[in-house]
């Protein structure tokens, strides 16, 4: 049977990797190459990597480093940051990477989900939407780090993400970002409720508990977290860590098989 | 050696690593006379059905491609789309397929899915081989492949089933006919399982 996936996410700025809080003050934790190392020997599911820099200053991808990372890699890879063309997208399979993310420039062009399904397969094009919740309910799309606000509906925009052949939605939680405190449960619930698509989720996972919680809770989808797989004990201390098998199936009894319509 | 098909379309970088990694020569053919020597073949592909034939056609390869796969009967391995592009025809598309094994691609049945999330079928999941053979030598019991697609390869003739994995329905994702593998999972992604099968392939 289709076991639930657990994600770690890593975060690029400045050909390094680095940890946020809330989206804000990046933390150095070290070097991607040596993380995608020690990550296949624990046999992750799958790996996302976003480029946090190359939207905010409008540059490419770094396609030699994306290179390097798949070269590494024994597991899937999803990829995004700084996607714009279809040329692009292209480009980055041809290196190795499975799943392309794209987010503000489907929030900015939504037919670009269409185009670059046409050609690279739509089971392979993941929206990723970083949401912030409003001050008097519901939520906000934001893009460029969370800096800039969109005024889009996440739901909608889902809805339509959907209809327009994405293949995967990731929602990322700006206010849960590094907090280590848990999911926004009541989020997933809704983002779960609006499409038959994989949903991935992201921010605020700080144990394996959340984790749990998520897939007794929703059965099959995608369990990211950044600090949860870079960081340990009080302090942060950098160490990269992932459940082992045992550790896993334990997670996968979690998961309703029987009733989940 | 191995010579992997270079159409572009398709996740080559993936295959040249994991062969990089167990040691085993990789030749990568842009075209024709790249594809002289071959004397053992992978089909890569993802995405769309009919842009994926479409592009190997263009790629001036077919007719080699046929005369090493049909006459010459080296063996040869299509995986995820490439093995799609091996039956006969898609739901996906319009195209005809290679129709080296006789089959119908088809999209998985989304009402036979009983849980919220459907489609794509995506993650991690069991794969039961149905007849003991060379390429899943050690991995008779309990592996695990990835798994990216909507779309399965459905073989009008039972023996050519090689193996099925379920979700909703039971469906094959690995068959072979003479020479000639289909795999729909991506053992380029699966950590040892798939170096496991990518090694026995090179043995055959």
């Amino acid at each position: 049977m289709l076991r639930p996936r657990i994600i770690p996410c890593l975060l690029l700025q400045d050909n390094g990797l680095v940890k946020t809080v809330n989206f804000k003050n990046p933390k150095y934790v070290g070097d991607p190459i040596n993380a995608v190392r020690i990550f296949n020997e624990k046999e992750v599911d799958e790996l996302a990597i976003f480029d946090i820099d190359a939207t905010v200053l409008n540059n490419e991808p770094n396609f030699s480093l994306i290179e390097r990372i798949s070269n590494q890699s024994r597991m899937p890879l999803c990829y995004g940051g700084g996607i714009k063309t279809i040329e692009q997208a292209k480009r980055i399979f041809s290196l190795g990477i499975e799943k392309i993310a794209l987010s503000s420039s489907v929030v900015d062009n939504p037919n670009l989900i269409t185009q670059i399904g046409n050609q690279v397969g739509s089971q392979s094009v993941i929206v990723v939407l970083d949401v912030k919740k409003k001050l008097f309910g519901g939520y906000e799309v934001f893009t460029h780090n969370g800096k800039k606000a969109t005024g889009i509906d996440p739901f909608k925009f889902i809805n339509n993400a959907q209809n327009l052949g994405a293949g995967e939605i990731v929602i990322n939680s700006i206010d849960r970002d590094g907090l280590m405190k848990g999911y926004d449960l009541g989020l997933i619930e809704r983002v779960r409720k609006t499409t038959t698509l994989p949903v991935t989720v992201l921010g605020g996972a700080g144990s394996i508990a959340h984790i749990a919680e998520v897939i007794e809770k929703n059965g099959i989808i995608g369990a990211s977290a950044g600090s949860l797989f870079v960081f340990k004990g009080p302090y942060k201390a950098v160490l990269i860590n992932y459940p082992n098998s045992q550790q896993k199936n334990i997670l996968y009894k979690k998961v309703n098989y029987e009733n989940k319509k | 050696m191995i010579t992997i098909v270079d159409y572009g379309v398709g996740n080559i970088k993936s295959f040249v690593n994991v062969y990089n990694r167990l040691n085993i020569p990789v030749k990568i053919a842009k075209n024709s006379l790249d594809l002289e020597d071959a004397h053992k073949l992978i089909l890569p592909g993802v995405g769309h059905f009919d842009h994926a034939m479409s592009e190997l056609i263009k790629s001036g390869m077919r007719e080699k491609l046929d005369e090493l796969v049909l006459i010459k009967k080296i063996p040869v391995m299509g995986i995820c789309v490439g093995m799609q592009m091996m039956g006969n025809s898609s739901e996906e598309g319009s195209l005809e397929g290679l129709k080296w094994i006789d089959a119908s691609i088809k999209k998985l049945d989304e009402t036979k899915i009983n849980q919220i999330t459907r489609l794509p079928h995506m993650g991690w999941n069991n794969v039961y081989s149905t007849k003991p053979h060379i390429l899943f030598e050690g991995l008779e019991k309990e592996a695990l492949f990835y798994f990216l697609h909507s779309y399965y390869f459905e073989c009008n003739n039972k023996s050519n089933i090689l193996a099925k994995t379920e979700y909703g329905d039971s469906f094959t994702c690995a068959a072979f006919n003479e020479n000639i593998y289909g795999i729909q999972f991506h053992p380029e992604k699966s950590h040892n399982y798939g170096e496991i099968l990518l090694n026995n392939f090179s043995k055959i």
